[in-house]
């Protein structure tokens, strides 16, 4: 019997995000690898539409919709209890998401729920003597690590952003089969009570041509002086890495990455950031990027363009300096 | 209330890596070790709301010997007890298997509140506590900035982070397991009164057999994944490398940046 292989789809203002797209080329991928064959999985409230338009351009053997008014706000509860029934019922092999905040709230305990493995954060697979093996960032992404899977329960993995390119989606079209929804016995335990705003948004950094982004080897709030002198002499916004607004050395609305501002300037100069992946979907549009650390196995590297090796608070006057010198001629 | 706070000891972010000679993993001695990131800030939080509402903290950590410094660290810091899941057999595991033994653990204890991180800094799984808040039944929530007991502690209030720069709020009933994210407060540092107090505290050390746990359901044999090596990323074909000291290496990259990239 074929191995069927899930992809999970999230939308959001009646469009299915760019990443569960990318998670599709995923299973599409997988599929080729383990013969397998490509089923997508939709849920939300009043998503028939939306279901229509995706089938009509997905090659997938099926694309389960999952439409109730319980569905339209997320919350774990109903999300995990109308998965996991699915996947009881249908027992696909593999179950992929794509690597956002909201699946990671829910498919780690979906998981667990229904006996699967559980793999978060995937950026590649492949197979080595016929075994799948998964590449996941660790170490805060200065290493990838290449995992198998014991067992025989369905595997749950996220797809991290960016992993798959998008021009290798199969088009096509696909029969739309409605999912069961039965919520009886899901606990009262929470109650969603809105949603706002994280930061006051005084600082637009989206539109910023030259951004200065500094990371945790700055070192402290009293140390930033090197970092504006450079900011000013390239005409640059300062932004920032999470732990440095984590620890109050700069205002959250610098923040840039996953759970800050998206930036695309023509420069990016990274000073003492490492390169998480929660940080680079933040910055990865940018045309050229630079790198300044001391570390010159620093993943960050490996997506500049230009590096120096050292410490900042060295390069980074010499660079002031070279920069007003080119400048003045 | 009691609140069981999960705290992993992980390499110093600062450290530098180097892969084992079996390439499994990386070369573990020699290497600083600190309490994870954002489990200091679940620490901090916990021990906040403990003080708040007159209860107590008890830290958790499964790990090999060495982790015993991380739970004396929370010790110093304020938690009064701290429970070590300390054998061989716990090694090697993944957040499933590691989050069914630590929810074991705190099961024994009578707590309203687990707080854990939202991810280490090593395996970064990002669901050790949810698994914890799985196994025992309760509702969880991953990337909590924000908490605030309510009605005596029968509910709370808690802050999770959404992508898009949105946070939701929500109301959630006690007990529950709350993953939290780095920057919910500001940790504090220890007291030398602290430290000299940590050092009568007890840290009770768990084998699977006290928590009622097979062996072969926790550790390396009870996860459902295995890592078979790790590997520093590829650098980039692009990444120029500028050499040279300080000065020479900025004069090298400005001259790229104009002559080359054409953006200066
Ligand atoms: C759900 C979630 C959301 C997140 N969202 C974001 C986000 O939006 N944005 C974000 O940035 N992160 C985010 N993070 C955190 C992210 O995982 C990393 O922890 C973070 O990006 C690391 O920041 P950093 O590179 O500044 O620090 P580190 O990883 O500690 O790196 C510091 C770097 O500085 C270098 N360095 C130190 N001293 C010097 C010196 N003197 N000279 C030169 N170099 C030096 C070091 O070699 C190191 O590479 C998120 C994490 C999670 C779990
Ligand atoms: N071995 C462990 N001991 C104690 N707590 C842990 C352990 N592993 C994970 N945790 C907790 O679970 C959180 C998430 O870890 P992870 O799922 O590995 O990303 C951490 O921040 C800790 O609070």
């Amino acid at each position: 019997m074929a191995k069927t292989i899930w992809a999970v789809l999230q939308h959001r203002d009646g469009e299915l995000s760019r990443i569960s797209l990318e998670t599709l080329v995923a299973a599409q991928q997988l599929a080729q690898l383990v013969e397998g064959e490509v089923e997508a999985v939709l849920l939300g409230a009043d998503v028939a539409e939306l279901a229509q338009r995706a089938a009509a351009q997905m090659a997938v053997s099926r694309l389960w919709v999952a439409d109730h008014p319980a569905l339209a706000t997320y919350t774990p509860g109903p999300y995990i209890t109308v998965l996991a029934a699915a996947i009881r019922d249908a027992t696909p092999a593999f179950v992929l998401f794509p690597h956002t905040y909201q699946s990671m709230d829910y498919f780690p305990r979906l998981a667990h729920d229904v006996g699967g493995a559980l793999l978060p954060t995937v950026g590649a697979f492949r197979l080595v003597a016929g075994k799948l093996v998964w590449t996941r960032p660790v170490l805060g992404g200065k290493l990838q690590a290449d995992t198998r899977v014991k067992g025989d329960g369905p595997v749950l993995a996220s797809i991290q952003a960016g992993s798959f390119a998008l021009d290798r989606l199969q088009r096509g079209t696909s029969p739309v089969q409605p999912l069961p929804v039965d919520l009886g016995g899901i606990p009262a335990d929470r109650e969603v009570l809105g949603v706002e705003q994280a930061a006051a948004e005084e600082v637009d950094l989206s539109k910023a041509e030259v951004v200065v982004a500094v990371g945790r080897g700055i070192g402290g709030a009293d140390k930033m002086g090197v970092v504006e002198e450079l900011a000013a002499a390239l005409g640059a916004e300062i932004g920032a890495s999470r732990p440095v607004i984590d620890n109050g050395w700069l205002p959250r609305d610098r923040q840039i990455g996953s759970s800050g501002q998206t930036v695309a300037p023509r420069l990016y100069v990274a000073v003492g950031i490492s390169g998480a992946i929660q940080h680079l979907v933040g910055m990865k549009a940018s045309g050229v990027v630079v790198a300044i650390n001391k570390d010159r196995s620093a993943p960050i590297f490996s997506v500049a363009d230009y590096g120096i090796v050292g410490d900042l608070h060295e390069v980074l006057p010499a660079l002031t300096a070279a920069i007003r010198e080119a400048k003045g001629r | 209330m009691r609140i069981a706070v999960c705290i992993k000891q992980v390499p110093d972010t600062e450290a530098r890596l180097r892969v084992s000679r079996d390439g499994r993993w990386i070369e573990e001695q020699d290497l600083p070790f600190v309490i994870n990131e954002n489990d200091e800030y679940a620490l901090e939080e916990g021990i906040s709301l403990a003080e708040k509402t007159g209860g107590e903290v008890v830290v958790f950590t499964l790990g090999p010997p060495r982790a015993a410094e991380a739970l004396r660290k929370a010790l110093a810091l304020g938690a009064a007890r701290a429970v070590h899941l300390e054998d061989s057999a716990f090694l090697g595991g993944d957040a499933i298997s590691d989050g069914r033994a630590l929810a074991a653990a705190i099961d024994r204890e009578d707590c309203r509140l687990a707080l854990t991180g939202s991810q280490s800094d090593d395996l970064g799984w990002g669901a050790t506590g949810s698994v914890v808040a799985a196994t025992l039944g309760w509702p969880h929530a991953w990337l909590v900035m924000g908490v605030e007991l309510e009605e005596g502690g029968a509910t709370c209030r808690v802050v999770r982070e959404m992508e898009s720069g949105l946070n939701e709020n929500l109301r959630i009933t006690l007990p529950a397991v709350l993953e939290v994210q780095a920057g919910i407060n500001h940790p504090r540092y220890a007291s030398l009164k602290g430290i000299m107090a940590a050092k009568r505290k007890p840290i009770d050390r768990l084998k699977p057999g006290d928590l009622g746990l097979d062996a072969q359901s926790v550790g390396a044999a009870g996860a459902g994944v295995e890592l078979v090596s790790v590997r520093f990323p590829e650098t980039a074909e692009g990444a120029q490398i500028l050499d040279g000291d300080p000065a020479t290496a900025a004069r090298a990259l400005v001259e790229k940046l104009q002559k080359e990239a054409r953006v200066l």
